[in-house]
Order: structure tokens, then sequence, then C-alpha cells
């Protein structure tokens, strides 16, 4: 038995563990403060299953047993079977489409009886960054070539595809995090500087007025000409460049913008975006309004109802906070969602300022540890696999919070380790402690 | 492996924390830098509550409550819980038809949203609230609550106590007592006088209110919570007996009854004939009864002990005798030829007695109440040798009288009291182009004319007569509970107005021996009472009324004034009952009860036959049935014009119901009350009354 105990426990990133113990109790801990009402007897509602954060507990339980359960494996298991839990994943996405069952709006979910479901989007998370991981560590891969960048491309993005046709954009954008691992690995910083300039060009096309936009564009591009005029008269291509990024800028703001909105998006998701950036959204038609309105669930509440409660929420805690339970708003249901997507109120309006600052703390501290074990593995496929982690959890993060504090628009994806739910807390606890297993394997895996 | 790639993990490590730098940037703007969401906050979840303290309770002398407050239930709903109820059987108990539930429940989802409890029904009578109390575990979403209601225990003192009711925009500009609309503020009596001291000081509880506005519990453990403060009780120099038997004597009478001690200005009793049930206007069907007593022609909101201005009449005689001792125009014995009738002046003014000697000194001048002895002081007064000049003579007596308390806002605390009239040069000049003498006006001199008193002021009048020349303004409120040394709302009340004690005793005295023949020996032999010297006068003055467009003479008002007894006075009276006849018939009896049920504590059984006779008389005057027939169907007519709806309208056409006005009326059998045509403006010309019958 002893030498049975030193196996597991040999090697192993305690400071990972006790991150990831502390984040699983405040989650607990949250989901208790939002959904705790007088007079509840808190030792039977934790052993009832009733409640949220009694089943949050037991999600715990379940995820511990699972990691310890990883913990058992060999970490040449993930390898060997990262291409083959990749199929699995992507078979499981499919079964969504003959199986799901719709819930608050999402096509995403496969419900086993009334009390379990599953999210395949969610879970696709673990497989996706296996195989990523298996693929960019292959002897034969020169991730150099465009053919491989783009292999990796549709390796992490086929998954999201899926998720978009099972209207779930949310987690379907969270792929686009692996783009991290790439850069990692040698992608381009052109590549991730263009979808970042992309994304302003979006966002600027929706708040500047067209006209004027085109006009800063032009603007821009002359000044450019101007600077580097002396560099223009010895290489005429930089002038076709430049010609050719305004002309693209402009198509964008022009015809590609108002075409996804009107056609690719569904007109929900556009509110919430022009939520987001504070703009009002007039549908197109009538089709369009009574679709926004069905997604409102029916209440009569504006689209920026959800932002503007979880704004108040958080800027009513003040430096310290009103504590724990005394939060008049996320205790009294004003900020809706408020157990699983809105959580990080609940910290906002009871600990205020110092404890929001602390909790996020605790969040980099996990991705700069993360990043510190990526970087020293020896194996290519641990340290891709755990930058996918730090990049799938600071995805998560970042949009979350963003969302809660009105920064990013009303995407529904779940804050790592503390929202409830038991698909995502499930996902990640596997995430980590597979990254666990492998940094254990460091000196023994070489590739 | 790509080591060259290795600093790109710098990289990442810097997006990370410029991501999380971004993130604790947006933290700090809303939560150090902007107090907005705070506000926010509070606006959402704190629900300020008001609580209402209890009113003051308002006692008479003997310590007993005459206004007090009681607990009557309203039956509120919580729309969103109203579920599974057996409609038929709450319409049934409520007496109401589902469609009427219907739009209440819609009404209140409207006003409060469906999560809150709104009043579906307010004041509930007792029988109902018994049956529903019995019942409302059937109906979910319902429930009884209390609420604090105003009760007068003794059904009296309606005028003198007023009543509640909702804040208008007016009081809550005028008083900055922190109103909100659907608050009670008193409206009328002393709950208005008094409203800074008997409302209370209202308290607030914070309440945290959910998403749904329900009210979930108190905020902040009740710590900032300020707890209403009870309103101050009042305790008055009212004896709620006498005030009892005054507005029993005024039964079915128009007129008014003040009753004050002279020793303190303190009001013992103040009845206003008719009146109303003061408990009317507190209960469930206040709204109803207020517009009935609003739309009654006799009046029976107003308060005519301080709003009702008659012409005193012989009443004023003591006075007209005390101005001109005091200036040394006569003297104790000075008499009058008087044959009945005053010549001296081009018209003749009648005067009850003829026989010789009868106004020989003004002892018997006051107890016969001689015209011509008292036409004639007048017009010494006027005449007055020491100022040359009539006019200055005029406004010398008119100093006298103002100096009585008459003319003038006396200052009681009530609201709205009437100030009277004394006319001065200025009101001659206007009419008689400034071609006046003393004969112009002599009838002042017996208390006609152009001189207007209220009861109150004339009860005033006599407490300094039996002062000797002070007195301490009429004030019902004796002491507020919880004084303290910087309530001034008393302080007025305190002051003894010292305004004719320069007149010698001796002369009160002579007035005084005068107003005690009157009962022992002259008009008011039927005021006497055993073992009481009462100082009285009786008056009987002339009114006229304009009805139907014309002046009409009508019967004339019974007034008597008194204090007793005369070596140290402890009662006032004056008494005034509109269109009875003679003082002597009417209110010398009334006076006479009152101090013998203030001063004996009782009536003795022999003459309590006397009052409950009085108190059954009617003397309601003609005119107002004729003026509430006049009304009522031009209200009608209006009412048919405006909807087309003639059911009301029929009434006043059918000629069964004419006749039967006119033997109301006692018209003449040939005149029937007319129809109201077409154009309902048409004033009824026909109609003639007999101003001189009497129908009892």
């Amino acid at each position: 038995m002893t030498q049975r105990n030193t196996t597991i426990t040999k090697g192993i990133d305690k400071s990972l563990i006790w991150l990831w113990l502390i984040l699983s109790a405040i989650g607990i801990m949250s989901i208790f403060a939002a959904t705790y009402r007088d007079g509840d007897n808190v030792l039977q509602s934790f052993i009832s299953l009733k409640t949220e954060y009694s089943r949050q507990t037991a999600y715990f339980i379940i995820g511990s047993i699972l990691g310890i359960f990883i913990l058992l494996t060999d970490s040449k298991f993930f390898t060997a079977t990262a291409n083959l839990s990749y199929a699995f994943g992507i078979f499981l996405l499919l079964l969504v489409f003959p199986f799901h069952s719709r819930v608050k709006g999402t096509e995403s979910i496969i419900r086993f009886g009334t009390a379990f479901q599953l999210q395949p989007a969610d879970l696709c998370k673990v497989f996706v960054n296996l195989a990523l991981a298996k693929y960019l560590s292959r002897v034969e891969t020169d991730f150099g070539r465009p053919r491989s960048q783009l292999i990796a491309a549709t390796i992490a993005l086929s998954p999201a595809i899926l998720s978009i046709l099972q209207h779930e954009l949310g987690l379907a954008l969270v792929y686009f995090s692996f783009f991290l691992v790439m850069f990692r690995e040698g992608l381009s910083p052109f590549i991730l500087i263009i979808g970042f300039s992309f994304s302003v060009l979006v966002v600027a096309t929706l708040l500047v007025e067209p006209n004027t936009l085109a006009l800063v564009l032009t603007a821009i591009a002359g000044v450019a000409i101007y600077i580097l005029r002396k560099q223009i008269r010895r290489h005429r291509n930089i002038l076709f460049l430049i010609i050719g990024i305004w002309v693209v800028c402009v198509g964008v703001q022009r015809f590609v913008v108002p075409f996804a909105f009107d056609h690719a998006l569904e007109p929900y998701q556009v509110k919430r975006i022009y939520d987001a950036i504070g703009k009002d959204y007039v549908p197109k038609n009538a089709e369009a309004a009574l679709e926004i309105e069905q997604k409102a669930g029916g209440k009569k509440k504006g689209g920026d109802y959800n932002v503007k409660q979880s704004k108040i929420a958080i800027g009513s805690g003040g430096i310290i906070g009103k504590g724990l339970l005394k939060g008049t708003q996320t205790r009294y249901d004003f900020v809706p969602e408020q157990r699983t997507d809105f959580i990080f109120c609940t910290i906002g309006e009871g600990f205020g300022f110092t404890g929001s600052v602390v909790f996020l703390s605790i969040y980099l501290l996990l991705l700069m540890r993360i990043v510190t074990v990526a970087e020293r593995q020896r194996s290519v496929f641990s340290r891709c696999y755990a930058y996918g982690v730090a990049s799938v959890v600071f995805f998560h993060i970042s949009i979350n919070v963003c969302m809660t504090v009105g920064l990013a628009p009303v995407i529904g994806i779940p804050l790592p380790f503390v929202s409830y739910g038991g698909t995502s807390f499930i996902t990640f606890t596997i995430m980590l402690f597979i990254l666990i297993r492998l940094d254990a394997d460091r000196q023994m895996v070489l590739r | 492996m790509p080591v060259f790639n290795q600093s790109r993990s710098n990289i990442i490590r810097l997006i990370f924390g410029g991501m999380f730098l971004v993130i604790f940037a947006q933290l700090f703007n809303l939560q150090i830098i902007s107090d907005k969401y705070k506000k926010m906050a509070q606006e959402n979840a704190l629900f300020p509550k008001r609580v209402y303290p209890s009113r003051g309770i308002i006692y008479d002398r003997h310590e007993k409550a005459i206004l007090n407050n009681t607990i009557m239930y309203d039956l509120m709903v919580t729309p969103s819980q109203v579920k599974n109820i057996d409609t038929n059987f709450f319409c049934q108990l409520m007496e109401i038809d589902t469609a009427e539930f219907r739009s209440r429940i819609i009404d209140a989802k409207y006003k409060n949203g469906p999560f809150r409890p709104t009043i579906f029904e307010d004041l509930l009578q007792p029988e109902l609230y018994a049956k529903l109390e019995e019942n409302i575990w059937r109906f979910p979403g319902f429930n009884l609550q209390e609420r604090p209601v105003r009760i007068y225990p003794f059904n009296a003192a309606a005028h003198i106590m007023g009543y509640v009711g909702e804040v208008d925009s007016t009081i809550m500009r005028r008083f900055n007592y922190g109103y909100q609309l659907g608050d009670y503020v008193g409206r009328s009596g002393l709950e208005q006088s008094y409203e800074k001291q008997l409302m209370g000081q209202r308290g607030i509880e914070f309440w945290i209110k959910d998403n749904k506005n329900r009210l979930v519990g108190h905020y902040a453990d009740r710590t900032l919570d300020t707890p209403a403060i009870a309103g101050r009780n009042l305790r008055t120099y009212l004896d709620i007996g006498l005030q009892q038997l005054a507005e029993k004597l005024l039964a079915n009478k128009v007129g008014a009854i003040v009753a004050i001690e002279p020793k303190t200005g303190g009001i013992l009793a103040m009845a206003s004939g008719p009146d109303y049930d003061p408990n009317s206007l507190t209960g469930p069907d206040k709204q109803t009864n207020y517009g009935k007593l609003a739309l009654n022609v006799s009046g029976p909101l107003l308060n005519r002990a301080i709003k009702g201005q008659y012409q005193p009449g012989s009443t004023y005689k003591p006075i007209g005798a005390l101005i001109a001792l005091d200036e040394g125009l006569i003297t104790a014995n000075s008499g009058y030829d008087c044959h009945g009738v005053y010549l001296a002046c081009n018209h003749p003014v009648k005067c009850e007695h003829n026989d010789a000697g009868h106004a020989a000194n003004l002892r018997l001048a006051i107890a016969h109440s001689c015209n011509s002895f008292f036409c004639n002081v007048f017009r010494l007064a006027v005449d007055n040798p020491q100022y040359h000049n009539q006019r200055t003579g005029l406004m010398k007596w008119k100093e006298y009288i103002n100096a009585f308390g008459l003319g003038h806002r006396i200052g009681i605390d009530l609201p709205s009291e009437d100030g009277g009239n004394v006319p001065d040069t200025a009101s001659y000049d206007r009419e008689y182009r400034r071609s006046w003498n003393s004969c112009t006006m002599v009838t002042l001199g017996i208390g006609q004319d152009k001189i207007l008193n209220t009861p109150l002021q004339m009860a005033n009048s006599m407490c300094l007569i039996a002062n000797k020349g002070y007195f301490y303004t009429p004030h019902f409120v004796e002491k507020i509970d919880g004084q303290s040394e910087d309530d001034t709302v008393l302080n007025k009340y305190k002051v003894k107005h010292e305004v004719l004690t320069h007149i010698p005793d001796n002369l009160y005295e002579v007035v005084a021996t005068g107003m005690q023949d009157v009962v022992e020996s002259g008009t008011a032999r039927a005021a006497k009472v055993p073992g009481i010297n009462i100082c009285a006068k009786t008056g009987t003055a002339e009114t006229y009324r304009m009805i139907s467009g014309r002046r009409v003479k009508l019967k004339n008002n019974s007034i008597f004034v008194c204090f007793a007894p005369r070596e140290n006075p402890k009662i006032a009276i004056a008494i005034v009952v509109e269109n009875a006849g003679f003082g002597a018939t009417w209110a010398a009896p009334m006076g006479s009860f009152l101090v013998e049920k203030y001063l004996t504590d009782s009536i003795r059984s022999d003459r309590m036959k006397d009052v409950e006779r009085i108190a059954a008389t009617n003397l309601l005057p003609n005119w107002i049935i004729v003026e509430q027939y006049y009304q009522d169907s031009l209200r009608a007519a209006a009412w048919a014009k405006q909807t087309g709806d003639s059911t009301r309208w029929t009434k006043y056409k059918d000629p069964a119901f004419r006749i039967n006005m006119r033997d109301t009326l006692h018209l003449n059998k040939k005149i029937l009350p007319p129809i109201l045509s077409n154009s309902p403006a048409d004033k009824p010309k026909e109609i003639d009354i007999e101003t001189d019958s009497t129908n009892n």
C-alpha cells in the first residue's frame, strides 16, 4: 500500500491541487450565498441534494474521485488515446443533433432522465486539447508549414463549428483560445494581431457611423503611406499592401459585418452584442423581433437587464463588500443566472473590490502556475496540453468576468471551478488533473 | 523541441496579466469610483416602509375619551397567490359579482404588481369581517390587515372634533410635515387645529424587497429604522355630559349653543344644529355619507357656533347699557318714559311693553327689555356731546363693541372661524352718502341693523361681563400630553385680556342686577333655576332670507345669553335657535337646563320632561324643505339631461309627489310646486311660503 501511495503523490504539483481546492470551495460558498434562503437547515440542505449548493458539493466529490482515478492512470494512456478520444468527442457532438433537448435556447444538451444532463460541446474541450497536443507533438509535424497550421486549426475549430450549429456560440468561441497554444508552438503572431485587429474593426463598425469610420480608415492608410514614403519608393509592394489592407478593412466594415449581422448571426446574438457595447438594436423585421422576445424567455425586462443588474450588484459592493449572505442584490434574485454565469456578482457584492481582486488573483496565480508547469515539461505533448488548459481557463475567466462587469457581450460561458454546473466543473477538473498527471511524469516521458 | 519559442511564454503571461489588469481597472471603476451603482442597488432592493403612529386621543375634563382610536380591517389581496379559490362563494360573501371580482384583481395587479398585497376592500363592516375571518383560509392570497380608525365613543361633538381625510395637494404644499398622497390628515375641527400634535411622528422601517417586489425582511437588522412616535393626547375643557345635553336640545333645530367657563376661557360645550353622526365619517361608507351631508341644504357640516352670524337682538342690551354707563351718559337711575313705541326718530320702533314705568330705571329696563330705553341709550352714545361729532361717537361706540370681542375673530382653536360684523362710519357713508345721523341706525341699540355676532362671540361677551372686564380667548384644549417648555401652541390661551377692566365693578353690578331680574321677574322667568342666581338676557331677532330671489321675512331667531352663578360665575352661555320665535320660549329654557346640568350635575326630574319636550320639537324652518326640494330636483334634471336617465327626475313630475310636497310645505291648496321646465335653471317663482305658519 505504501508503495502505491508514493506512486500517486510522487511528483505531483501540490500548489495546483491547493488552488483547485480553494477555487472549488469558493464556488460552493458562492452558490450557497446566492441560493440560501433564510430558515433553511444548512446541514440538512447540504445532504439533501435538493439545493444547488449541495449538488455542487456532490459534483465536487465526483470530481475528486475522477481526479484520483486520473492520477492513478498511466500518463501514457492519454497520449495513446488522444486521437481516439477526439473521435469520441466528435461522435458525442454529432449525437446531440438527433438526441438533444431544448434547454434555455440552446440545442446542445443531451438529457439522461430528468436529473443528469450532458453538454458534449463543453466536455469536448478536453478531447480537443489532447488531440491538438498529440498532433503538435508528432515528430513528423513541422509547425512552421502552413499546411500543419491549417490541420491544427481544423482540429481545434471543428467542434466549434458543430457547436455553432447547436446554437451554442459561447462554447464555440472557447475553441478559438487554442490559437494561444499554436502561438506558443510557433504560429506567426500576425495571425493573432490580425485576429485582434479584426475584432476591433468589427466593434468599431458597430460603434462608429459607417462613413466616418471609412474616412478614419482612409486617413490611417494615408498617414501610413506618408510615413513609409521612402520605403515605398524602394519597394512598390508596400504601397499595394497598405492599399490592400485598406480595401479589406473598408470591405469588412461596409459589407461583411452588415452581412454577418443580417444573415449569419441570430437576431438575439446581434442584440446581445449591441447590448454589450451599449447601443440599441432595432430588429430588421417582425420575425427577428419575435425571436428576440422568445429568447428573452417572456421576461419584460430589457436585453441589457442582466448586465445592468450584475453591474449594480458588483458596484454596490464597494471596497470591502457587504459580507457573506448580506448582499441585497444577489440574495434576492435581482441578477438572473447568478448561480451559473453570473456567480462573480456574489463575490463582487459580498466581498467588494478587495475580495474580487483577491479572488481573481487566485485565478491569475493558477494561470501563471500552469504556464510555469508547462515550461518545465520535457515532452511537447505535455507542454501543449498545459498551454491548452491555461488558454481555455483564461478564456473562460476573462469572457465571464468581462461579461459581468459589462466589458463583453453576454455569452453564456461559466467561470471555471466556481459556477454551478456538473458538466462544467467536472470537465475542468478532468482537464486539470490530466495536466497534474502528465506533470508528475515529466521526468519519464520524453516525447 | 522548438526552444526558440520559449520567450513566447512571457508574452502569454503578459496577455494573461494584461487582461486581469483591465478587469481590475473596471472593478475599481465600478466599485470604488462610481457610487451610482450603490444608489441603484438601494433603489432596487430597499423599500422604506412608513410606519404610522396612532393619532392622539382627545379627552374631556373628566378624563373621558371623546375621540379615540379603534381597529378596523382591510381585505388585502396578493394576486399571484390567488389560486383555486371558490370565486362564487367569495363573491357571495363580499356581495359582488364575478365581473367585479375580476376587475378588482386586475386593478390590484395594475396598482402594485402581482406579488405585493393590495387593498381589495377597505374598512370592512364588522359583520362582513366576522364572516371573512371565519372563511379566510379558503381564499389563499387574501388576508385581513388591521388599520387604525378614529372612533367617537359618545357619538357627540362632531363639529368640535372634526374628522380626518386624505391629504390633498394644498395641505401638502402648505405644511411641511412630510405627508405623502394617501396619508390621513385632520380636515376640520380639533383634528385640523392640532394636527401637528395629534399626528405623532412617523417612523420608517427599511425593508428588503426581492426582484418580484416582495418584502422579504428587515434591512440591516433594523438598525436604521426610526420608530413611530404616537400622537399626543389632548385634554380639553369639554364636559361631554353637557355637550350631549346641548346636542340633544338642538335636535331638529337650526342653531348653536356655546358654553364657556369664564375664569379660564375653556369651552364646556359647543353644539351646532343640525349636526351629524361623527362616526359616519370614519367607517366604510364615509364617502357616501360625506356626499349626503354636503348636499344637505341645512348644512349639517357647518359649525354655526363659530360660523353662524346672527343679529344679537336684545341680548346686546347689557353691553349697550355698560357703554353708556362707562361714558357717563346714564346712571343706574336713568329711565325712559316708554309708551310701547320709540318715536324720537322718523320711523317708530316698537316695544313689547306699554305699561308706564316699565323702564323707570336701568334695572327695570333690562329686566323688561325696553326697546325705547335702549334706542335712546344708543343715540346718547352716538350723539355724545363730549365728541362733538356723530362720526366720532359711532367710532367710539364701535371701539367699545370691539373691546367686547365682537366684530372680529376671537381666535378659538378651531379652523375657519367667522368674525361677525360691527358696522363703522364707512359702511353708513356708502349706504347713505354721508348724510346719516344717530336715528339712521337707531336699531343698533336693540341689536338689529348691521350688527352680526357669532354665538361664540356672544358667549365670550357674557364672560367679559361675568368677569367684570377681562376674558381669556375661548379655547378647547387645556393641556397637551408630553408638553415641554418650548411648546408655544397653548400660550396664547393663557393670556388674560383685561380689555374693559377700566369700567368700575359697580357698573357691572348694576347691569348684572338687571340681568338677574330678567330671570327673577323679567322676560326669562322660564329660565329660573331655584338656588342658582342666573344673570341672563333673552333676545328675539327679526330675520330675513333671500328665497327664490325674494327677501322673505322668516320667524324670529330665539336667542338667550346668560352667566351663572352671579356671585362666582362658572358658566357663560349663548344660545341661538333660528326661526323658533321668542327668546323666552325656546332658547331661555335650554340655557337654564344647561346651567342646572353643569352646576348641579343633574336636572331635576320634573324639569326632565321639558328637556324631552324641547328635544322632541322640530323647529326646522320650512325654507330648508323648499330649498332641498328645489336643489334635488335641479340635480335630478341635470342628471337626466346629462345621462338621459330620467328615473330620478320622474319623481318630481309625479303629481302625487307634488301634492305630498305641497302638504309638507303647508302651501296654499291651489298652488302645486312647479314642474321644472326644460330649462332647469328657471327659478320656480310660484312658490310661496307662509312664513308665519308653525309646523308644530
